[in-house]
């Protein structure tokens, strides 16, 4: 079944409460996913060359110390470590390339979760409730955040089998649904040179998107693509650090909700995942249509901050 | 004698309301039941069967009023799928837009749609009403046995597909027709069914204006020669 939240905030001064506003959409949705969960939080991008690397290091073992002392040496330059529970945000001027090569050379257990400018990524096993608690989902501030409630149909139960799936930077995807030919098309990518870390159907729609993207495809454009490509059942929901997009399948047999405010666009598997949220008696409220991109752009703090000055 | 009982969802459990609907409710003195803080939970009011009028405020989940015998329920506000899923008989009103399969294999009564109902709406239908003020999603009465839909706004596409002996009339545009459904001459007596349901549902609208769509009973009979062409 599995359920999938979104929310991008249009109002700066509610970021502070992004997490607070979020967890509650993602408990609800447990009901439809219980088996683990994730969720992609967009913060401010970093001034270049820096970038967010999320890592999930299982098991309890963690010294986040000592892998901050180490990465620190290999940068030799400005490296912070926010580490929490098992999931460590490391921001570091290292390239994603080097980054990659360091881990797998000094850091095996360690698996890098996502790469970007704006990026931090979540995932565990777990009831999705426990999962924001431990990973305190709560604190999150941010522009927007994507998240998944995840049970299990076609691939195991795993961490690294959890959604959100990222590709490239700055870039992730959950998924409500099943694909028929996630084979055919990661047997394609990898001929390109492409990288798999799991036989998961999502990581496949993720990997063709990102693809395209890097062919030049705009990320509408590459949906549009992917309508003639990827076979079966979505509801996919999709994170940039410029925008969320929705779209869902021609048969549109998963569910889908959006309700939007002046302050915010939310997205849910089902009502009751919003009927939490400020406002929401007032909002619009939508079922998206079948094969219909939709995109809404994170508003840019600064730009509002100057206009406020301005007038 | 008329007493109303209030149920506010977000202090009851949606199981205590309905043990209530389906325990205490039949041969007591309660004629009207309000439902507050509905917050888009489900199978509020599923499984009533006594003559009372029952109003949600707000945005409801799925299976609302599912199964439906007697009573009247209205929502005011949006619903999930499958509204009035399987209702027998009395009314279900939906004051905003419904989500799919509304009125799934509904066996009578009426089920109306204030605003647009998505896809797959009036599935199966196997003798129950269903009019929608607004539009209906695609595959909207795929199946449908026997029973009436009324489409006052736009149908989405393959409207009617397989259709059996359910008749649909549709007040906009017609994306496309599905298999073996097919549009048929307005009779006297279509017009006269239609003023009477659009009447019973509340709604506005010229009934001559309306199309027709039936099934051509073409896929009665198994045609293995027509390799699964339709």
């Amino acid at each position: 079944m599995c359920g999938i939240v979104g929310l991008l905030i249009r109002r700066p001064e509610l970021r502070t409460s992004l997490g607070q506003l979020a967890v509650p959409m993602l408990d609800c949705m447990g009901d439809r996913g219980p088996d683990s969960a994730g969720l992609a939080v967009f913060e401010n991008p970093l001034d270049a060359p820096a970038l967010r690397f999320s890592l999930y290091w299982p098991g309890g073992g963690a010294d986040w110390d000592a892998l901050l002392e180490q990465h620190r040496q290999v940068a030799g330059g400005d490296v912070t470590l926010d580490a929490n529970a098992d999931n460590g945000l490391l921001t570091s001027p290292v390239s994603p390339v080097a980054v990659v090569e360091w881990l797998e050379r000094e850091w095996p257990g360690v698996d890098l979760l996502s790469v970007g400018s704006c990026i931090r990524l979540f995932k565990d096993e777990g009831h999705p409730r426990d999962i924001a608690s431990r990973y305190g989902f709560e604190s999150l501030a941010g522009t927007h955040l994507v998240g998944h409630t995840r049970m299990a149909t076609e691939s195991m139960v795993s961490p690294a089998h959890a959604h959100p799936f990222t590709a490239g930077e700055d870039f992730c995807l959950v998924h409500n649904g099943s694909l028929s030919n996630p084979n055919s098309v990661r047997r394609r990518l990898q001929r390109r040179g492409i990288v798999f870390q799991t036989d998961n159907d999502t990581e496949a729609g993720c990997r063709y998107l990102e693809w395209r993207m890097r062919e030049g495809d705009s990320l509408e454009e590459a949906i549009e693509a992917s309508f003639g490509e990827l076979d079966g059942f979505f509801t996919f929901l999709m994170a940039t650090a410029e925008k969320m997009v929705l779209v869902r399948d021609a048969f549109a047999c998963k569910p889908a909700v959006v309700a939007e405010t002046d302050d915010y666009v939310a997205v849910g598997s089902e009502f009751r995942a919003l009927a939490h949220l400020p406002g929401v008696a007032e909002a619009d409220v939508y079922e998206p249509s079948p094969q219909t991109i939709y995109s809404w752009a994170v508003v840019d703090a600064a730009a509002t901050q100057t206009a406020a000055v301005v007038s | 004698m008329s007493d109303t009982r209030d149920f506010d969802l977000a202090e009851t459990s949606v199981r205590e309301l309905n043990q209530f609907l389906h325990a205490e409710l039949p041969g007591s003195e309660v004629t009207r039941i309000n439902v507050q803080n509905p917050n888009g939970q489900h199978s509020i009011g599923a499984g009533l069967d006594c003559p009372v009028e029952v109003e949600i405020h707000g945005h409801a989940g799925y299976f609302i009023a599912g199964m439906n015998k007697q009573a009247r329920v209205t929502v005011n506000g949006n619903v999930g799928w499958s509204v009035g899923e399987n209702m027998m008989s009395g009314e279900v009103r939906v004051k905003g837009h419904a989500s799919e399969s509304a009125g799934a294999s509904a066996h009578g009564g009426l089920l109306v749609i204030d605003g647009d109902a998505s896809s797959r709406c009036g599935i199966s239908l196997k003798g129950g009403n269903v009019v929608v003020a607004g539009d209906v999603g695609h595959f909207s009465a795929f199946m449908a046995q026997a029973g009436t839909m009324v489409v006052c706004g736009n149908a989405g596409a393959n409207l009617g597909d397989s259709l059996y002996e359910a008749v649909i009339y549709v007040g906009g545009s017609i994306d496309s027709l599905g298999a073996d459904a097919r549009e048929e001459p307005m009779e006297a007596s279509d017009v006269e069914t239609l003023r009477g349901l659009l009447a019973e549902a509340n709604l506005e609208g010229d009934a001559e204006s309306f199309r027709r769509v039936g099934s051509a009973r073409s896929l009665y009979h198994w045609n293995a020669e027509a390799h699964q062409e339709y």
